[in-house]
């Protein structure tokens, strides 16, 4: 990954499309994107709009995509794109953005703005303008295969752990399964009680399944970075997998990120359509539950919300799935304000919880979660995003209130009919 | 030259100019846009590009209700100006003459108290906005020249005419020269500044809704 300031303009160069274009040539400066985002309602930092994120990527359309622009450019009027600038810009960039969304359903021209800035980022990688944290993230990615660092031995190890708990086998590179399942390394590190649901939640429903010893890991860090290159060669070695499998359905964990790069970016990046499908593991349960296959027994007593991982509600498309979920086991399901595909983003995708300079502002901008969670008051949160849910623990303690986090496929799990 | 060759000129030749440079500009500015093209969505579609995109471009004028708490003042004020331009502009019995004289059919006017009373108050309401634009942090951050030279072209016109409409302080056919001039000047700038959303807007309302609408999410 040798980076420079020309490989990092040509890439926003190649960033730019039709739509690129039109989101620019519309933009009114009106300011409404601000409000829509959560590290500007709560630190009240104007450089944290998220338009002005973009900045890097729309100095580039205009001095090269636009009449005036070229014109502008023959004369050495327009303005530059530099390291400096780009210094400058990486806060914002990549510490103040989560890539949530919220900015793209609000702003009144209709612009995408988080994929303008999720584009940005390929640019500032290329130019090395991209934080220490997730630049280690991805060499782990890409070298050991987990950003975490997680190799196969500790899945097997826990895999172990599992069969031995549960008596289940969990199965490992069976060939013709319905469905491979993918795991994030923190559900692998902290979560293994997901592979546990998932294993008795199949055992219930009656359906092959299985896990690559090739490919398991879901996320994918090139996203996160601005990186299609790499991102590209994560998705490959799933697709290899699931291939060599021969496998019907691949599965994405509960990771928020990791469902958007492989369903809606995968195939782009590769630049072929899969073979299988894929799916979020909520649309799978929300499958069984439709066709009557998901049994369920007794009722959580408590106060449930649901929180929306942003990559699988608003950019994903999952929103109806996990409400119906919820409502087999909950009489007493309770939305909070904006839920669905207006809801707040945590404060840690898109790479901020891997970028450990952001870790101050995630934090302070938690606010906005406890600012919802303050008005439904529940006893307990269901997510559906290891991320999420790392950083709600984190929030929830830093803010002194004492909330548990649930994962609805585990729940689910729990409520097993015999 | 005189008041009236003045006024002859700004009417005849200039306003051709100036509508050259317009259409140009416009098609110049949308076929750069169009040319670049996208990549084909390789991902398994769950829902429908085109009626989505379209259904944005339609619903997108109505933000959700935090989006209206929190920016009322924005949301307000430019729903009374963008309403305000469009019956000034199109339903001003004169105005209506001269599109005839252009395009060969006129339509209804609204009664010119009416429109002189929304001229007024779209003026106050761009007086707010540049007030608000200099003042609220976020936007003062985000603006640049050019967004104060599209603020002055597009309240100048509103001004010129209204001064021309009462005939305060000079002659009428001098009065009328000034306003058409203005409107000159704001059809020059319009295709190279963010003028250009009045066209854009609906590319770009479709592009975002037809990103949402592919992965079955309702924008």
């Amino acid at each position: 990954m040798s980076a420079s300031l020309d490989k990092g303009i040509n890439a926003l160069k190649g960033q730019i499309d039709s739509s690129v274009a039109a989101f620019f040539s519309s933009c009114t400066h009106c300011g409404m994107c601000a409000e829509a985002c959560l590290f500007y309602t709560e630190t009240g930092s104007p450089t944290a709009t998220p338009i002005s994120k973009t900045e890097p990527l729309r100095r580039i359309w205009k001095s090269e995509f636009t009449l005036m622009g070229r014109i502008g450019k023959l004369f050495g009027l327009n303005k530059k794109v530099d390291d400096e600038f780009l210094t400058q810009w990486e806060t914002s960039v990549y510490d103040n953005c989560t890539l949530c969304g919220r900015c793209s359903m609000v702003c009144p021209v209709g612009n995408d703005i988080a994929l303008m800035i999720r584009k940005t980022r390929e640019g500032m990688a290329a130019a090395g303008h991209a934080p220490e944290g997730l630049i280690g993230a991805t060499k782990r990615a890409v070298t050991i295969g987990s950003p975490m660092g997680v190799k196969l031995p500790a899945l097997q190890a826990q895999i172990k752990h599992v069969e031995n708990d549960t008596g289940l086998k969990i199965p490992v590179d069976v060939q013709g399964a319905d469905y491979m399942l993918l795991l994030s390394s923190m559900e692998i590190m902290n979560f293994p009680e997901f592979i546990e649901a998932t294993a008795k939640i199949f055992k219930h429903v009656g359906v092959s399944w299985t896990i690559s010893s090739q490919a398991f890991e879901a996320t994918n860090s090139g996203i996160q970075i601005g990186v299609s290159d790499i991102a590209a060669e994560l998705v490959q070695r799933i697709v290899d997998a699931a291939e060599k499998l021969k496998v019907k359905t691949v599965i994405s964990p509960e990771c928020g990120h990791a469902y958007m790069a492989l369903r809606w970016d995968g195939p782009n990046l590769i630049g072929k359509p899969f073979t299988f499908k894929v799916r979020h593991i909520l649309e799978v349960l929300d499958y069984f539950r439709e066709d009557g296959r998901l049994n369920i027994t007794g009722k959580e007593e408590q106060r449930i919300t649901y929180h929306d991982p942003c990559q699988i509600s608003r950019r994903g498309g999952v929103i109806d799935q996990p409400r119906k979920l919820i409502n087999m086991f909950s009489d007493n399901f309770v939305e909070m304000p904006d839920a669905g595909k207006m809801n707040w983003c945590c404060g840690a995708g898109g790479g901020v919880s891997s970028n450990e300079r952001a870790d101050e502002v995630r934090l302070k901008v938690f606010q906005r979660k406890k600012d919802q969670l303050d008005e439904v008051k529940p006893d307990a949160i269901i997510s559906a995003c290891s991320n999420c849910r790392i950083h709600l623990e984190d929030g929830l303690e830093e803010y002194n209130m004492d909330i548990p986090l649930m994962s609805l496929t585990e729940t689910i799990a729990e409520h097993l009919e015999e | 030259m005189s008041e009236i060759e003045f006024l002859n000129w700004v009417r005849g030749p200039g306003f051709q100019i100036a509508i050259i440079i317009f259409v140009a500009g416009v098609i110049i500015r949308l076929g750069e846009i169009l040319v670049l093209g996208r990549k084909q969505n390789l991902a398994e579609a769950k829902g429908s590009e085109m009626s989505s995109g379209l259904r944005t471009i339609v619903t997108r004028s109505i933000p959700d209700k935090d989006t209206f708490k929190r920016s009322t003042f924005t949301v307000v004020s430019g729903y009374i100006f963008h309403i305000g331009l469009f019956v000034t502009i199109f339903l001003f019995a004169p105005h209506i003459l001269m599109f005839k004289d252009i395009v060969g059919f006129g339509w209804p006017a609204l009664p010119t108290a009416v429109v002189d009373a929304m001229a007024i108050v779209t003026i106050i309401a761009l007086l707010a906005m540049l007030v608000h634009r200099m003042r609220d942090t976020v936007l003062k951050f985000l603006s640049t020249r050019e967004d104060y030279l599209v603020w002055l072209v597009t309240t100048a016109p509103l001004i010129t005419g209204y001064i021309a409409f009462h005939r305060i302080g000079m002659t009428a056919p001098t009065l009328l020269a000034i306003h058409i001039l203005s409107v000159e000047l704001l059809l020059i700038i319009f295709p190279f500044t963010k003028l250009m959303h009045t066209f854009t807007i609906f590319l770009s309302r479709w592009y975002g809704g037809a990103i949402s609408g592919y992965r079955g999410v309702e924008s």
